[in-house]
């Protein structure tokens, strides 16, 4: 567990498709370019991509051993509330945001990127590293724990009530814990006879999809990068350490729960990616007081990119060079 | 013909607030209203919307009588914290039994 070889699997990771993809995004803002996808087709793609990745997730549920599952459960939920309260406590240090702000910021960082998650998962599937499939099960349950920590904490000394069931009924009614949980449900009951006969559509065309999605990604994290230089020097020193820290977090409670050295990798990316769907949405309505420009700038702006990019290498090489302290299955 | 006078209003804001606008309006008395989605921009350069379609444009024809409901509730709950704006415009409507 050198450094070399963290070096071979960020430069594999860079050179893949949906980064390249990525980072195309990014340069076509860069010049100014006027290319997007189209709104429709752009929504068509997360729907395929959330219900894609629950019917994989959900047949790999039937097959799972469910006396196995419990425990990565358990820290999976621990971990959604640890994790936002480490984030409001870590940015109070950091920065000079108000409760509120940094409240939505818990909420953000305790929240997951469906598409980070997806994106190390294809990674880790095509360098033929190990993954449980249930991982998705843990995707779903740290969607939305982080969510309400995080509102909870913005909302303790706030002067206007908070308008919690509208934004818990657009978190748990929204489309992506529909998808993904639908998705589990279905894949779970067909199995794997009935996924053989949609495997060509959700299976094999998945990584292409993946890369389009990504493009669009890049152009929209592309044109919020002009609000990191207003958005000051803590959030930015936030956007990349915190996702270090609490990948290690992620890593290390995998390891000790008894997932294997992929399945690690993958909790430590969970819990290091921040949501920028479904948790902008919820915060918005829930407090309008903390400020876009704060934390949709951190999750999509800086974080997203540095996880992609930096993070998902780091967070699998830390599953393996962690793995003989920590991890008491094999 | 004879055209009956209204007012139309229109609102322009994030796309979050969509359902929470529709339910405001129904509350101060109007009884339909045009959603389209739209793009822009404006005084407030933030949006959560980026990725769920920008901004939406509310347009609904009322009576001169609704307008203090609507422009109170939009400068209460909505003017403060949000990228909103709101206009009136004058109309004429053929059937006014149904406004």
């Amino acid at each position: 567990m050198g450094a070399s070889e963290i070096l071979t699997i960020a430069l594999t990771n860079l050179i893949s498709p949906p980064v390249l993809a990525f980072a195309l995004g990014l340069l076509a803002v860069a010049i100014k370019s006027d290319l997007r996808l189209p709104e429709a087709f752009y929504q068509a793609i997360s729907i395929y991509l959330l219900l894609g990745i629950g019917i994989k997730g959900g047949v790999a549920l039937r097959n799972a051993d469910l006396a196995e599952l419990w425990l990565p459960l358990v820290a999976t939920f621990l971990l959604g509330v640890i994790i936002p309260l480490l984030a409001f406590t870590i940015s109070g240090w950091l920065t000079k945001l108000d409760r509120v702000n940094r409240g939505a910021l818990a909420a953000h960082y305790g929240s997951t990127s469906l598409v980070t998650f997806t994106a190390a998962l294809v990674f880790l599937e095509s360098t033929s590293r190990f993954v449980e499939g249930y991982l998705v099960t843990l995707l779903a349950v740290l969607e939305v724990p982080g969510i309400i920590v995080g509102l909870l904490l913005a909302a303790r000394g706030h002067s206007e009530s908070v308008a919690w069931g509208e934004s818990l009924r657009e978190v748990l009614s929204g489309r992506s814990i529909v998808l993904l949980v639908g998705g589990l449900a279905l894949g779970a009951i067909a199995g794997n006879t009935g996924f053989a006969s949609i495997e060509p559509f959700f299976g094999g065309l998945f990584t292409g999809v993946l890369t389009l999605f990504l493009l669009e990604l890049g152009i929209v994290a592309g044109r919020r990068l002009p609000d990191v230089k207003k958005a000051g020097v803590g959030v930015v020193i936030f956007g990349l350490g915190f996702p270090v820290l609490a990948g290690t977090l992620g890593v290390s409670a995998g390891l000790l729960s008894g997932l294997s050295v992929g399945g690690s990798a993958l909790l430590g990316v969970l819990s290091a990616s921040a949501s920028y769907i479904a948790a902008p949405t919820a915060v918005r309505l829930a407090l309008p007081e903390a400020s876009p420009g704060i934390y949709l700038t951190a999750s999509l702006g800086i974080t997203f990119p540095f996880n992609l990019i930096a993070g998902i290498p780091l967070y699998i090489w830390l599953a393996g060079a962690l793995e003989g302290a920590l991890s008491w299955t094999s | 013909m004879d055209f009956v006078s209204k007012k139309l209003v229109t609102i322009v804001a994030e796309s979050a607030l969509e359902k929470r606008l529709v339910a405001s309006l129904h509350d101060a008395g109007i009884r339909g209203y045009t959603v389209s989605t739209v793009h822009g921009a404006g005084t407030r350069g933030q949006r959560v919307g980026d990725l769920q379609g920008g901004n939406v444009k509310i347009e609904c024809v009322v009576g001169e009588n609704h307008l203090d409901a609507i422009f109170t509730m939009l400068s209460a709950h909505f003017f403060p914290h949000y990228a909103c704006v709101a206009w009136v415009s004058e109309v004429g409507v053929f059937r006014d039994e149904r406004f």
